[in-house]
């Protein structure tokens, strides 16, 4: 298994990493048990993303999927955020080997459950695609809801 | 700096493996089959090598039946011991829970096929019991097949009293020896061992080969047809020179065994000392009871994978029971019958060193694995909620 030179300069040299005090929305995704685990910290002016901070738990994707993420939204709107999909982060990463594209969808994921804490917190009704677990990775055994 | 410490993985082939090898490419090339005298050398140099590998474990030359590896004789021994017991009527097998995989899948697929396994349970420090295999043994087992050592976490097995219950009640005893010989010593009689399987790569000589021992008097049967080389039981033109350079490797391990053992050993103690003082560390498998140069742990918090990356950015070459590095889901099944939770599971490393190591390769390690714990454990959510619940 071959990782990308992006993936790796990702991986090596993560973008945004930490913590952020008072984020607007915050994502947590992904389970212990199957190895990741996805959390993205939002900063969220006039419906801007002005800032974007993520913790991961996880192999190298992991933490490469999360990085390229938040640089993907950082200064966008939120539609625009939420139109961010893992094939656009695999995408930006030059590719990733078959086993780890669930990272890919866990960072497009944890995008979307920030974005819906900053809905819920700010009491603005969530939009479908918001709603719910979607499965994430899929391997946890947590079912939809 | 490039420090090797994945030695359970392959080792690299030592010097006198390498010159015995050599000969037997380009100028004793012939077919051991064959009459002339190219060919007849290479035969000679068979007879030499079967009474090596057969004097080194302490069994005789009629015993050793030289295979592509440790694979295919696991494979061929067990399937053979389940073969002969079904036609006795005997349709239980039993095996433990941490065995490599080369073992574990046969027995999965002899399940499938109509036999009934017991897996034996390992415990918390990854060691078998032996009223367990006692109580385990039935009259319709037809073998048990417990590794000699673990390959991820280095237990070594009571093997010596396991093979004294089988040959008291009857019972075919095999066992994965690939992570022992060379670094253990064996003797199949003394522990009354019917098979053993063993592994050239795993004592400084080469990949693809390997032997199978087993008892004379058991009728073993042909694993590969075709021509009559190993006695008729396994087709194939040998691998000469990778047969010279499994014997000239194990003449090697086997002499030099008692100061390895005590070098290595000292490396292992020191790096499981130093890295035991990391907190939320775990060492897995008994602290005593182990292979000279295997040293494994979870560090709670942080994945395996990415563990593995950053050290191999510092040159240090070691791997992981995680489930990312093994392309499955789920984290290392020698883990899971430990009894580690799977998130601590997916955290595990693996360090195995061996005689070529020296100190300042550990140093070196000590050194650099804490501050890539720490940076990951900085990015870490699960890291952070540890912290949390213990505040």
């Amino acid at each position: 298994m071959e990782y990308s030179q992006k993936v790796m300069d990702h991986f090596s040299n993560p973008r945004n990493v930490g913590k952020m005090e008072n984020a607007d929305g915050v994502g947590e995704v992904g389970n212990p048990t199957c190895g990741d685990i996805m959390k993205i910290y939002l900063k969220i002016d006039d419906g801007k993303i002005t800032d974007a901070k993520f913790n991961t738990f996880g192999c190298g994707a992991a933490v490469a999927t999360s990085s390229i993420a938040t640089e993907m939204i950082k200064g966008k709107t939120i539609d625009e955020a939420l139109k961010l999909t893992n094939k656009a982060v695999i995408e930006a990463l030059d590719g990733l080997p078959p086993a780890k594209v669930h990272c890919s969808v866990l960072a497009e994921e944890a995008v979307k459950a920030a974005i819906a804490d900053y809905y819920k917190k700010n009491n603005i009704p969530l939009t479908d695609e918001l709603k719910g677990c979607k499965g994430c990775c899929g391997a946890c055994g947590e079912k939809e809801n | 700096m490039i420090v090797y410490a994945d030695n359970a993985a392959t080792t690299a082939v030592s010097k006198k493996s390498i010159e015995a090898m050599l000969p037997y490419f380009d100028k004793y090339y012939g077919n051991p089959s064959s009459v002339h005298q190219i060919g007849r050398e290479a035969a000679k140099a068979l007879i030499e090598a079967r009474k090596t590998v057969a004097e080194s474990l302490g069994a005789e030359e009629r015993e050793i039946y030289f295979t592509s590896g440790g694979t295919e004789a696991d494979n061929w021994a067990i399937t053979f011991a389940a073969n002969l017991g079904a036609k006795k009527g005997k349709k239980h097998l039993i095996t433990t829970k941490i065995e490599h995989h080369a073992v574990l899948y046969m027995f999965e697929k002899l399940e499938k096929e109509g036999f009934e396994v017991t897996y034996l349970d390992v415990y918390k420090d990854g060691i078998v019991k032996i009223e367990d295999v006692e109580k385990a043994i039935r009259q319709d087992t037809a073998l048990v097949s417990v590794m000699y050592a673990n390959n991820e976490i280095g237990t070594i097995q009571p093997i010596a009293q396991i093979g004294k219950i089988c040959r008291e009640k009857g019972v075919l005893f095999h066992t994965d020896a690939v992570q022992a010989v060379g670094h253990l010593p064996i003797n199949v009689k003394d522990e009354n061992i019917d098979m053993l399987s063993l592994s050239a790569h795993k004592f400084h000589g080469p990949k693809g080969v390997g032997a199978l021992y087993c008892k004379k008097g058991i009728k073993l049967e042909s694993f590969l047809l075709g021509g009559g080389q190993e006695m008729g039981k396994r087709a194939s033109t040998e691998n000469v020179a990778g047969i010279v350079g499994m014997a000239a490797a194990l003449k090697q391990s086997i002499s030099e065994m008692t100061e390895n053992e005590k070098k290595v050993t000292a490396m292992r103690d020191k790096l499981i000392e130093e890295l035991s003082k990391i907190p939320h560390s775990i060492l897995n498998g008994h602290r005593t009871k182990r292979l000279p140069g295997n040293v494994n742990f979870c560090f709670e918090g942080i994945e395996g994978e990415s563990m593995l990356l950053l050290l191999d950015m510092k040159g240090i070459c070691a791997s992981s029971g995680s489930a990312c590095t093994s392309g499955s889901l789920d984290p290392s099944h020698v883990l899971l019958a430990i009894g580690l939770p799977h998130a601590v599971a997916h955290g595990s490393l693996r360090l195995t060193v061996c005689e070529y190591n020296t100190g300042q390769e550990i140093e070196y390690i000590i050194e650099e694995l804490p501050k890539i714990i720490q940076r990951l454990r900085e990015m870490s959510p699960v890291w952070e909620s540890i912290i949390k619940e213990e505040k």
